[in-house]
């Protein structure tokens, strides 16, 4: 198959992909619509209150990667877990279509989700939060956020392999929102107890948050190691999707 | 080496496959030639499984299965074959249409969109989602799926199991027109009568052996064709023993024998019972032909009996 077939494939898968979420409630809601809420709770209301635009700004950011992370996990291990538990999976293996496209496509989407999701969060604070930054930054926290999905659509994938249709869902849900919330993805790790400050560098999504807030002249640390560090758990993830991978290929295509 | 000869499609040769204790596939020979072959058995005979293997998503245990003279897990050879499988399933909240131009993206000389819908008679339900569709119309996209490669070979993997029976028929009728122009099809059923309606040849198949071969016509003169009811005395094992009977089923207070030709076997149960009342000799079903052909060398399996 030449590489121009690949990605004419890839290019109608992704777009599949895309419609396919895109009309399910059930995927837009928690990933695009609770971000931009919570980020009209706690960045315009409460941070309003308190004056000041830094809440309103380093919300954007935070928000921006807890939005991410869902699109990316969700959007990964749900339709993983029940593609390749209920038989579509195999449908789809049955025709040419390369695997690399399968994949490709879903990190694809998740990517476009991703973007959305930080355009309209950029759009309220920009109109709503009173956030002011120079172009360089926009675009800075924008590709920081984009890009900083690889690492959660790899953790997603590693759960679309190893759980089954009905437990992704609920499997997903109690690694996202815990650990959205004690890397400060909410409020500021500030705001939160001591022992929740200590597990938080130990969390994938607390390193994405550095790094946004970096962007904007709002965390104290190094942006490379964060960087390293997401890289790192991408890799692990990876590993971890790879086991998922050679197990069902043993049961379903053995 | 000398390749396969030319209408020959597809080719197991001592093909076994097992999954841990169970044998799905014992020591198989099969050539599937040019037309329509029905692969027909009851469930867990091996059908799918050898379905799974022609599309190289199994590996044998031994032997070798080649599609078109080449190994079917390349993805060359998949591009000449469309396949319809049972999916538990389908995501829902693509249109029909959408569904069908991705999959014309995997092949390179796609059947245009129109004329899949056309021959699936989807035309209608194109901007449909598939989660609006009814059981026969899923079936329905499935098919076009199948198709729209414009393969050489498709396999069908119980392409009408739960349909009534109209709507059986119509699903034939579009089977039937696309092997029409020129396709060979692999169908797998544990319905008689679908295989006969469909198929050139049919290969009967239980417990992963293959047990006849044959024209519709060959398989049915083969397995049994008459239906002997009566009341008796006679003990089961008794009845299983008597010349000519291929099954034996106790039915209430009556038993069901199963033979080729009834005189011989009636003339036997008289000569051993004289208190032998209400006996009835009809023509078999062919529900109860296909029984007893699968029973021949096998354990009875009457779960697998289709209603």
């Amino acid at each position: 198959m030449t590489i121009g077939r690949i990605l004419r494939i890839l290019a109608a898968e992704t777009k599949c992909e895309f419609l396919k979420l895109v009309r399910l409630p059930a995927y837009i809601l928690p990933t695009i619509v609770f971000p931009l809420m919570f980020y009209a709770i706690f960045g315009l209301a409460f941070g309003g209150r308190t004056g000041g635009s830094s809440i309103a700004t380093s919300l954007v950011a935070t928000m921006g990667a807890f939005g991410v992370i869902g699109a990316s996990m969700f959007g990964l291990g749900v339709t993983i877990a029940s593609e390749r538990g209920q038989g579509w999976l195999t449908v789809k293996r049955a025709s040419p279509m390369p695997m690399v496209t399968y994949f490709g496509a879903k990190v694809l989407m998740a990517m476009i989700f991703s973007a959305i999701i930080v355009a309209l969060l950029f759009l309220l604070g920009f109109l709503f939060g009173n956030v002011r930054l120079p172009l360089a930054s926009w675009v800075a926290l924008a590709a920081s956020l984009v890009l900083g999905a690889a690492p959660f659509c790899s953790l997603g994938l590693a759960i679309g392999y190893l759980a089954g249709p009905n437990s992704a869902p609920p499997i997903l849900n109690m690694v996202y929102l815990p650990m959205a919330f004690a890397s400060g993805l909410w409020m500021p790790l500030t705001f939160l107890p001591h022992v929740i400050q200590q597990i938080a560098p130990a969390l994938p999504p607390y390193h994405l948050a550095q790094l946004a807030l970096g962007t904007v002249g709002l965390a104290g640390s190094a942006a490379l190691t964060h960087v390293f560090v997401l890289i790192a758990f991408t890799a692990a993830f990876l590993m971890l999707a790879a086991v998922g991978y050679q197990r069902d290929e043993g049961r379903t295509y053995g | 080496m000398i390749g396969s000869p030319p209408h020959v499609v597809a080719q197991f040769a001592g093909v076994t496959k097992t999954y841990g204790n169970i044998v799905a596939l014992r020591d198989v020979d099969l050539e599937l030639r040019l037309g329509v072959t029905a692969l027909l058995g009851p469930n867990g005979a091996g059908k799918t499984t050898a379905v799974k293997l022609l599309l190289g998503l199994a590996k044998t245990n031994s032997g070798r299965v080649t599609v078109l003279d080449a190994d079917p897990r390349r993805s060359s050879t998949r591009e000449q074959i469309g396949a319809m499988m049972q999916v538990g399933k389908v995501p829902e909240t693509l249109r029909v249409r959408e569904h069908i131009d991705l999959f014309r993206t995997y092949y390179p000389a796609p059947l245009p969109l129109d004329v899949v819908l056309e021959i699936s008679g989807l035309t209608a339900l194109a901007n449909r989602q598939f989660g609006q569709l009814s059981g026969g119309e899923r079936q329905r996209v499935l098919f076009a799926l199948s198709i729209c490669g414009d393969p050489s070979l498709l396999l069908l993997d119980e392409p009408t199991v739960g349909f009534d029976v109209e709507t059986r028929r119509a699903f034939w009728e579009r089977i039937s027109a696309f092997a029409r122009s020129g396709k060979s099809i692999l169908l797998t059923t544990h319905y008689l009568e679908e295989a006969d309606a469909l198929a050139d040849r049919v290969v009967v198949i239980n417990h992963g052996v293959i047990v006849a071969d044959g024209t519709p016509a060959e398989i049915k003169s083969q397995s049994a064709t008459k239906m002997i009811r009566c009341r008796t005395t006679i003990p089961e094992t008794d009845l299983r023993a008597i010349a000519g009977v291929r099954t034996v089923r106790l039915n209430g207070e009556r038993v069901e024998l199963l033979a080729a030709v009834a005189e011989p076997v009636v003339r036997e149960l008289l000569l051993r019972d004289d208190t032998l009342s209400d006996l009835e000799v009809s023509g078999a079903g062919l529900e109860e032909a296909f029984l007893a052909l699968t029973q021949k060398g096998g354990a009875a399996e009457p779960e697998a009996v289709p209603t």
